[in-house]
């Protein structure tokens, strides 16, 4: 025992407490207490102006107008439906590029896969309606090509909505992909086609598995940008995308109805982590096994 | 080799080679290994030996020449449907499943019921004597464990050929010296032809009955590894097999197969070559002498007890005791002849008692000619 040894230890426990300090700042001053004001307010009924009581009457309102919870059940659908898209599109590119692709061109594949994060959600958003609208590109050319008597609107559906939310994500997805399909040894999938398998059982039984966490990972973060995401269905679906995050905008920009609105932002989260927890427990993965470990 | 008849014969490679783009890794090699021998393929790194095991596995194909398994061609045979497996270099088991289900693997892709793969892994797993590791994850594993389970993994599918790819290069060493034997015993128990590859000559003489030696891309010597340790064909196997002291000497005479040489620094050595057309007075030879058939006497003790003896001494040196190697009974002595030359290893008896050598001392190195072994020095 001496002095000195514990003045290190002091010291250490004071580097490891000014290390944290700005992580545990961020969590309490902008994700904890938020959230927490936000439940507080979702809580608070308006019995007359400027006067409020505490209830569950925002949740009621909810459960009572199919309208809200349509949207929320029809914003979750599409993002799965997104989520599984990127899957499988992503999932070959990933391991095309992990895998197939030579030792240069990857790393330029993989910048290639990057580059499109340069440009803002909200431009590429735009490139899109440039694309799609009726006087857009594709429009005039198949009209020019014959094609088409008329103009064509190809915004404003959900089929549009997808393919743009699907374009914005995909990243996320590709990402987790190669670094879990990259760390896999190639002696792993020679094996299994020299015990016996073909191209199938070999993806089936061997690659798949082990990019398991990747893929898990992967979803989970794809499935919550785009539940929560904005302005490409705002943009690409316009007045019919009917997305919750446009439900939450509304109560709280265009009704001036924040208790309405922190409630709808309390069951996004809700129902967004309870979609999450049921994939975990189908694919039989931990959080700490996927997410913590990419 | 032994058996020509086509049956006794499980791997047969006809004037094998494979290009890449310039460069041939493997360059026209043949070979022909027995049923249930163990065949070793030693070589530097780089020499081509990994490239003829993926080429034998399916991997790669070979740019020309015919791979035989059990008499038949398997040039137009993807890989997995192939009966020769693989121990790979860094093992390759599945870490997402079990060791059941890692062995159960290749069962099920050759479509067994679930009955006969338990009954079979059992089985397996008894004759490499680890039957209880069925239900554990093979991060659970000791490095010995493991390497267990990747050849019970092959066996299991009753190959004709088991391949191993340097499975021991990432052991230790203490565990690597008992799986050398645990490996052989295996292959004998399993009665299968193994064919190794390594760098290691020591695994390879140990375990093998056959070695074939390879050398950018050719084999230059193929045999029992007595056969090549002491009658290695060329220089490249002198030197790459065991431990040899060489000089660079000028042939200054030559009856038969006896050449008298002069090194270097003009010490005159008295040597051997298996092949006298190829030696002629003032061609340039290499000398190899292992260092176990060179005696080290103290300067002005006799270097036998009779004359009969010395007789077979026909080369004598002396020089001064650099250093005391010491390694148990694998001591050496490296004794220094001349400045600026290099230092001759020589094979000690250190007991630890006042006889044993020491740095400093002035002493006689005597060998036979018959254990010197010239090779001409290629033109170049």
């Amino acid at each position: 025992m001496s002095f000195k040894g514990s003045t290190r230890q002091d010291a250490k426990r004071l580097t490891l407490l000014l290390l944290f300090a700005p992580f545990t700042l961020w969590i309490l001053l902008l994700v904890v207490l938020p959230h927490i004001g936000m439940v507080v307010l979702s809580l608070r009924e308006k019995v007359a102006p400027r006067i409020y009581e505490f209830g569950f009457g925002n949740y009621i309102d909810f459960i009572q107008e199919p309208i809200y919870w349509n949207t929320l059940l029809r914003t979750g659908g599409m993002s799965l439906l997104v989520t599984v898209l990127a899957l499988l599109i992503g999932f070959p590119v990933a391991y095309y590029i992990a895998k197939l692709a030579g030792n240069r061109s990857k790393g330029a594949l993989f910048i290639l896969c990057l580059i499109p994060l340069w440009v803002s959600d909200l431009i590429r958003a735009f490139g899109w309606i440039l694309l799609l609208r009726e006087s857009g590109i594709v429009s005039t050319t198949l009209q020019k090509v014959g094609l088409a008597d008329g103009p064509v609107e190809l915004l404003y559906n959900d089929a549009t909505v997808i393919v743009g939310l699907v374009y914005t994500v995909i990243l996320f997805m590709i990402v987790p992909l190669v670094s879990t399909l990259d760390g896999m040894d190639n002696e792993m999938i020679e094996a299994g086609y020299n015990l016996g398998g073909n191209s199938f059982t070999v993806m089936r039984r061997i690659v798949i598995p082990y990019a398991m966490p990747g893929i898990v990972a992967g979803c989970i973060v794809v499935f919550m940008l785009t539940a929560g995401s904005y302005l490409t269905p705002i943009l690409l679906g316009g007045k019919n995308s009917s997305w919750f995050t446009e439900q939450i905008y509304d109560q709280f920009i265009r009704r001036y109805n924040w208790e309405s609105g922190a409630a709808f932002g309390f069951l996004l989260l809700a129902f967004t982590s309870l979609v999450i927890w049921i994939g975990l427990k189908l694919s039989g993965q931990t959080l700490s096994s996927t997410v913590a470990k990419s | 080799m032994s058996g020509k008849q086509p049956f006794d014969v499980d791997l047969e490679c006809l004037d094998l080679s494979k290009h890449f783009g310039d460069v041939r890794a493997v360059d026209s090699v043949s070979l022909s290994i027995p049923q249930g021998s163990f065949f070793s393929i030693l070589g530097p790194s780089g020499c081509g030996k990994t490239t003829l095991m993926r080429m034998i596995a399916g991997f790669e194909d070979p740019t020309s020449g015919d791979i035989q398994i059990k008499g038949r061609s398997v040039l137009g045979t993807p890989p997995n449907k192939r009966n020769v497996k693989m121990v790979f270099q860094h093992l390759a088991l599945f870490p997402m499943m079990n060791v059941y289900d890692n062995i159960a693997y290749g069962l099920r892709c050759a479509g067994f019921s679930n009955r006969e793969i338990g009954a079979k892994v059992a089985d397996v797993l008894e004759r490499v004597a680890l039957p209880d590791v069925a239900k554990r994850d093979v991060h659970q594993l000791s490095g010995g464990q493991k390497q267990r389970i990747a050849i019970a993994r092959c066996m299991v599918l009753d190959p004709d050929v088991l391949l191993l790819d340097e499975p021991l290069g990432a052991l230790d060493l203490k565990l690597r010296e008992a799986m050398k034997i645990e490996l052989k015993l295996l292959q004998s128990q399993f009665n299968t032809t193994f064919v190794y590859i390594t760098h290691d000559q020591s695994e390879a003489l140990v375990m093998s009955d056959q070695i074939a030696v390879m050398n950018q891309g050719r084999f230059e010597q193929i045999g029992s590894p007595q056969h090549l340790y002491q009658q290695p064909a060329t220089a490249f196997v002198a030197g790459f097999v065991g431990d040899a002291n060489r000089w660079e000497a000028t042939v200054t005479n030559c009856e038969e197969s006896q050449l008298g040489t002069m090194t270097g620094a003009g010490h005159s050595i008295t040597g051997h070559t298996q092949n006298p057309s190829v030696a002629g007075v003032g061609d340039k030879v290499s000398i190899y002498v292992r260092p176990e058939f060179i005696r080290v006497n103290r300067s002005g003790e006799s270097t036998g007890s009779s004359t009969a003896d010395t007789a077979e001494f026909h080369n004598e040196l002396a020089g001064q005791v650099d250093s005391v190697l010491f390694n148990g009974a694998n001591s050496r002595l490296l004794i220094r002849t001349d400045e600026h030359q290099a230092l001759i290893e020589a094979d000690a008896n250190l007991t630890g008692g006042l006889d044993d050598f020491k740095e400093g001392e002035n002493v006689t190195l005597s060998w036979s000619s018959l254990q010197t072994r010239c090779f001409p020095v290629p033109a170049s």
